[in-house]
């Protein structure tokens, strides 16, 4: 077991963990931040998307005890003071989302993604979501949310 | 989905590293980035008792200027190396390598020297870093030697470094003012490439006079296409030169077969992705 | 033409693109999928599974495991016995199918790569896994039937290879339909010999990839044994059908048995069955008395949850030479894997009624031979049946056009059903109530520039230019709405296709609604809100939607074959209808009127030509204090409705695809993708359009880069995420979808099926503009999926035709070598 702190959606945390204990373990099943899933076991499918210390990462991808000392957010951690962040609000919207399972994971990196360029082509848009899979929306969907997140949407129709 | 058990160190400089590794050995296995090795252990299909992390070693992050090379920690994410102005301004084949590889999230925490390390012949580090000619700086127990790209990829996972040793950094000579490109094959974004291309040309006055060709997946290694690029060298920046030298680009290059392509494909698709990356990088 | 259903209550809500109910959850992680459900004192399983494709189990030593950390308890097949129940086939498509047992933990044989041998129960995921390791199951191997036309082929005597050496033959059933035979047609062997001598024979075969359905939440089951009911929670599509198959087959009386499906992600399909993993937990749940969880991973997912499509198909029309087509014969081999699943071979007899599609083909006959082979069992995926179907007719509408010269448009127009023919009897006996292919049509080619793009195509091909632009068409109908009980009692299917809903209006005016129905994303909540709120003039925000728990939803046969709406709607709008009836004398005594002087509309009875009225809320709270209630009326306007449809719904659409071929390495890259679908009226735009995208996406996937690939020894090549190619962000693009609108004339909605309309249209369609891109180098067909490879060696005549072989072999890049033998670092990408 090794100590590990860090602050979790800005909570500061604090546990004995196996190093073996991936990050997306410990925020599901230590943490019941279960919000943050898994969706494959070869980091193709960015389900588990998370900010580690500002920038996206797969958290299957990450030890528990490599985020010792870190801050991580998570999808339950975006809105702030009961508001939705920029990029809920239009994956709804939008209807980004289907079954929803893939969608912390690709709201989180569109969040990076538009941290890193506010203004994002669609194409740019495209190859920025390319480590998150989707089975349900086509991304035709996804791709308005992160334009209309980004203040370029046109209005949304069917 | 759960790796199996081991022991994890973490030091915080080289020297506590190596000794760890020395003391560990067979046993052991170095975490970088951890982007391949980790779902390596998840599925099981390794499963170290030790696991070394050199995520806290400062002294293996970063870019810097030093003299005719660029010099790029191991630890350095992708990312960093990715938007680094030293490393376009100077090996923007490069640049042009990290901009599409594997996916944003995977940048972010993928470091350049375990990639390299990693040595998977589809990965695209090797075919940039073999092409601009990089040393590679490999610290061991009796102090850091120097290895040539040329010596550095051995086989198939396979590299120089020993089993007590550690890749500290990664030199790349200055190829300022040459023209970068970087030509990957997919059918999906997130895959590997299939076959991939790196080339750098100096073009002077419309007419090649030096040029560098890697090739990503073509053998067990990284490989360079040297047949081309004596091909080229004094031949006019055109289609029909350019072309005439690519199609040598898989003389001597022993590629796989598997779900993607056989080698024969692959075969053919590195003389057509070697023009385009040679015209590309050429600016024509 | 047909005319649109009057509605009696005005549609604010329907047609409305409403957001979704079920967002709020979703976006912000306050989800429920099975894997996050903990309960105390829960213990969790590893699955020990098959490494070998056919092999006797010699011996099982869990001795080592069972003395592991934390380790529970370590269980075989001979362990759990009969009490592990059986997993069912709820459809044997002929009186004499043959159907072999199929135990969800198999005692002495294992029939595919994957199947489980033992289940290790400990404390916590991670010890389960490691104790799962120690393991040591030793088996016999035997020859594997892989090769499916080799299968069909193998019987005992001829020394072929069996999936299952008992059974003496790999052939499960053959199921045929003759237009001649049913009077719905004429022979089809008279069409076919006339065609010879004076007219055109197209023949071709067509590959149908098996695929896999790759829902992003991996399935997961929790059971909960303690208390008087035995609760199961599971991420499926069909809690209500698992329920009545857990009872049927362990002997657990079914009101004994609670299943939920709570957030479930995603299914196509593939959770519509009964898994040997929901059994196993069941069966160990109750031995151990303790609450049990199972989570696949993504390995175990692509390699153990079933499959789907696989087929070969000898397809046979016969036309005039003016492009009249006069005959359709089809011949299929469909493999079933190494069992028959819960639907099974019910599937490609799906598409039996689907070939013929929208043209008027005067005889017809289907043959379809289920197989048995030593791979993953097949079952349902998104279209089930009728995406093959529609990619055969599709894509000989192609050759046919090509055959005479004409534009693929041109030919599909000459024989298709005309607007002015529906309601239309087809010749695979089904009656098409709806529909209007011209208006579909003229609308897409609007969209798309056909007239431009055939025109660039034309100078691209004049210039020889190295990227090459195709065009392809898809004009297809489906049959969903699955289904009328009638039909499948016909067709020997194991149960009905009917649905039930019940409406409760609660005291404080607000209204829950009960669906058997099991939505896992399709956003029932908000459709069927929706549909409720105009039928009984609520607000939208004031219907809740309940669904996936067998204790609230007490009866449904669930979410499957685009029934939800057309099926399960109709009956919400008929519980609906019901509580306005109870509510009508309930009113009138309040209102101290008669009756017939009521009128209903905009949530209230009114007293007509007066402006004396009441909500149906305030008669709701009328009724649950019950003070004041017309004699021996009781105290509820609570309603429920079972609706069994009267006949399958048929969308159609056209689908246009632009794609552009470097011919150079064979790359591909679609340009454009127009489609108009005919589905009806249209609840809620937005989700309509969600799910047309999803299913393109999943159909051009089918074209472009999904397969799984066994090697020779049975073990599947493409068997996580990085070899089998589901397509990102970055390898779509954006579509233009429109509507024509037909409305359906067998539902009070007038609405028709969306979820399985783009997957079933859009396969052909990109194939066929594969095909049409490079048809002037004499190329006629690329097998699916139309990898870069397989259209570089067709252009340079080296296969990449309906023989291209795939290279059985993974991409390496997670072999490893053992520790510290080599370089040290591993990571990277």
């Amino acid at each position: 077991m090794t100590r590990i702190s860090l602050t979790v959606d800005g909570a500061s945390v604090s546990d004995d963990v196996e190093p073996r204990m991936l990050l997306v373990q410990y925020l599901r099943e230590r943490l019941g931040k279960t919000g943050t899933v898994i969706g494959c076991d070869t980091s193709n499918c960015g389900a588990c998307t998370v900010h580690l210390n500002g920038t996206s990462v797969k958290s299957c991808n990450v030890l528990a005890v490599q985020a010792d000392g870190a801050e991580v957010t998570t999808i339950e951690g975006l809105a702030s003071d009961g508001r939705l962040h920029p990029v809920q609000e239009a994956f709804r919207e939008c209807h980004g989302l289907q079954c929803g399972f893939c969608t912390p994971g690709m709201i989180m990196q569109s969040v990076a993604l538009l941290q890193e360029n506010p203004k994002p082509s669609e194409e740019e848009i495209r190859l920025g979501l390319e480590g998150n899979l989707c089975r349900c929306t086509g991304y035709h969907n996804i791709v308005r949310a992160v334009q209309h997140a980004s203040g370029q949407g046109e209005e949304v129709t069917a | 989905m759960i790796p199996a058990q081991f022991d994890y160190i973490a030091p915080t400089s080289v020297e506590e590293a190596l000794a760890a590794l020395a003391e560990h050995g067979d046993d052991a296995k170095i975490l970088a980035g951890g982007q391949s090795l980790l779902p390596v252990l998840r599925m099981r299909l390794n499963a170290p008792e030790v696991v070394i992390d050199l995520g806290r070693i400062d002294s293996m992050r970063g870019i810097r200027d030093d003299g005719d090379a660029i010099v790029i920690g191991a630890m350095t994410q992708h990312a960093v190396v990715g938007s680094d102005p030293l490393v376009a301004e100077h090996a923007a084949l490069i640049s042009k390598a990290v901009e599409h590889l594997a996916d944003a999230q995977i940048r972010h925490r993928g470091t350049f020297g375990g990639a390299l390390a990693h040595a998977d012949p589809a990965g695209d580090l090797g075919a940039p870093t073999l092409a601009l000619g990089a040393q590679f700086v490999i610290a061991g127990s009796g102090g850091t030697r120097t290895v040539a790209a040329d010596d550095f990829f051995v086989d198939l996972f396979e590299t120089a470094i020993g089993e007590d040793e550690i890749l500290t950094e990664v030199r790349v000579p200055k190829h300022t003012g040459w023209g970068a490109h970087y030509e990957k094959f997919v059918r999906v974004a997130h895959q590997w490439p299939i076959v991939a291309v790196a080339a750098a040309v100096k073009v002077d006055g419309g007419t090649i006079s030096e040029a560098r060709v890697g090739l990503t997946n073509m053998g067990s290694t990284p490989l360079r296409a040297r047949a081309v690029e004596e091909a080229l060298a004094g031949q006019p920046a055109t289609d029909e030169a350019v072309r005439s030298a690519a199609a040598r680009a898989a003389e001597g290059a022993n590629p796989p077969s598997d779900l993607n392509g056989d080698a024969d494909y692959r075969r053919h698709l590195a003389t057509v992705l070697t023009r385009r990356a040679v015209l590309a990088a050429a600016g024509s | 033409m047909t005319a649109t259903v009057e509605r009696p209550t005005e549609a604010k809500e329907i047609g409305r693109e409403r957001r979704r109910k079920e967002d709020q959850r979703l976006i912000t992680g306050r989800t429920r999928w099975t894997d996050n459900i903990t309960l105390p004192g829960m213990l969790h399983m590893a699955m020990v599974r098959s490494p070998f494709a056919h092999a006797k189990i010699t011996s099982i030593d869990t001795g080592a495991a069972a003395q592991a950390t934390n380790v529970v308890a370590v269980l075989t097949g001979a362990d759990l016995a009969e009490t592990q129940g059986a997993c069912i086939n709820a459809w044997a498509i002929t009186t004499d199918q043959v159907t072999p047992a199929h135990p969800p933990l198999p005692a002495d044989r294992v029939t595919f790569a994957g199947e489980i041998v033992a289940v290790v129960v400990a404390r916590s995921a991670a010890e389960a896994r490691d104790a799962a390791e120690l393991v040591d199951v030793s088996y016999d191997e035997l020859p594997a039937a892989l090769d499916l036309k080799e299968a069909a082929e193998a019987t005992a005597d001829n020394g072929g290879v069996l999936a299952h050496p008992d059974l003496g033959t790999n052939k499960s059933a053959l199921w045929q339909f003759d237009s001649e035979q049913a009077g719905t047609g004429g022979s089809v062997d008279e069409a076919i010999d006339k065609a010879r001598s004076e007219g055109i024979v197209i023949e071709r075969e067509y590959r149908q990839q098996r695929l896999i359905p790759a829902f992003m939440e991996p399935r997961s089951v929790v059971v909960d044994p303690t208390g008087e009911q035995i609760t199961m929670w599971s991420a499926t599509q069909i809690p209500h059908i698992l329920r009545f198959a857990l009872a049927a087959t362990t002997g657990v009386p079914e009101s004994k048995i609670r299943v939920i499906a709570p957030d479930v992600g995603g299914g196509f399909g593939g959770k519509l069955q009964q898994t040997p993993e929901e059994m196993i937990a069941f069966a160990v749940a109750r031995r151990l008395g303790k609450p049990v969880k199972y989570t696949e991973t993504r390995s175990e997912s692509l390699m153990s949850g079933h499959h789907g499509r696989d087929q070969w198909q000898t397809l046979t029309l016969a036309a005039t030479k003016d492009g009249t087509v006069t005959g359709l014969k089809v011949d299929l081999l469909a493999d079933l894997g190494s069992y028959v699943a819960l639907v099974g071979g019910g599937v490609p007899v799906l598409g039996a009624f689907m070939f013929n599609a929208i043209y008027k083909f005067p005889a017809y006959q289907f043959n379809c031979q289920t197989v048995f082979t030593n791979k993953t069992w097949t079952d349902a995926y998104r279209g089930a049946g009728r995406p093959e179907a529609t990619y055969a007719i599709e894509r000989l509408m192609n050759e046919l056009a090509a055959e005479v010269g004409m534009d693929p448009l041109e030919v599909r127009e000459k024989n298709w059903i005309r607007h002015e023919e529906f309601p239309f009897t087809t010749v695979a006996g089904l009656e098409y109530d709806s529909g209007n292919y011209e208006a579909a049509t003229a609308r897409a080619k609007e969209l798309f520039g056909y007239d431009e793009l055939r025109a660039e195509q034309k100078r691209r091909r004049d210039s020889g230019d190295p990227v090459q632009l195709g065009i392809g068409v898809s004009t297809f109908t489906e049959m969903c709405g699955l289904a009328p009980s009638r039909v499948l009692g016909s067709l020997n299917y194991g149960a009905g296709g009917w649905e039930h809903a019940s409406v409760r209006m609660l005291a404080t005016g607000k209204v829950e609604v009960i669906t058997g129905a099991s939505a896992h994303g399709q956003g029932h909540e908000t459709a069927f809100s929706q549909i409720v709120a105009d039928r009984l003039g609520v607000a939208f925000e004031d219907v809740e939607i309940l669904h996936g728990d067998t204790q609230i939803s007490h009866k449904g046969l669930d979410t499957y074959g685009s029934r939800s709406l057309v099926v399960g709607g109709e009956a919400v709008v008929r519980a609906a209808d019901k509580v306005i009836e109870k509510a009508r004398p309930i009113a009138a005594h309040l209102l101290e009127a008669s009756v017939d002087d009521l009128e209903f509309s905009g949530g209230r009875f009114s007293v007509k030509g007066t402006d004396q009225g009441m909500a149906i809320g305030e008669i709701a709270t009328a009724v649950f204090a019950a003070h004041n209630l017309p004699d021996g009326v009781e105290p509820s306007i609570d309603s429920e409705a079972t609706y069994d449809p009267v006949n399958f719904n048929f969308p159609h659409g056209t689908h246009l695809c632009a794609m552009e071929v470097d011919t150079e390495t064979g790359a591909l890259k679609m340009r454009k993708y127009v489609c108009v679908d005919d589905i009806g009226n249209i609840v809620n735009p937005l989700i309509v359009s969600g799910q047309v995208h999803g299913g393109l996406v999943q159909g051009i996937a089918q074209a472009l880069w999904e397969e799984a690939v066994y090697d020779d020894s049975g073990t599947l090549v493409s068997g996580s995420f990085v070899d089998y190619l589901l397509p990102t962000a970055a390898d779509t693009i954006s579509f233009d979808i429109d509507h024509t609108t037909s409305p359906a004339t067998t539902n009070s909605l007038g609405t028709k099926g969306v979820g399985e309309a783009g997957t079933i249209a859009s396969t052909p369609a990109v194939v066929n503009a594969v095909v049409d891109a490079v048809r002037h180098l004499g190329i006629n067909d690329i097998q699916m999926p139309c990898t870069p490879e397989r259209v570089w060696k067709a252009i340079n005549g080296a296969g990449g035709g309906g023989t291209a072989d795939t290279e059985g072999a993974a991409m390496p890049h997670f072999d490893q070598a053992e520790p510290g033998q080599d370089s040290t670092e591993g990571a990277g990408q």
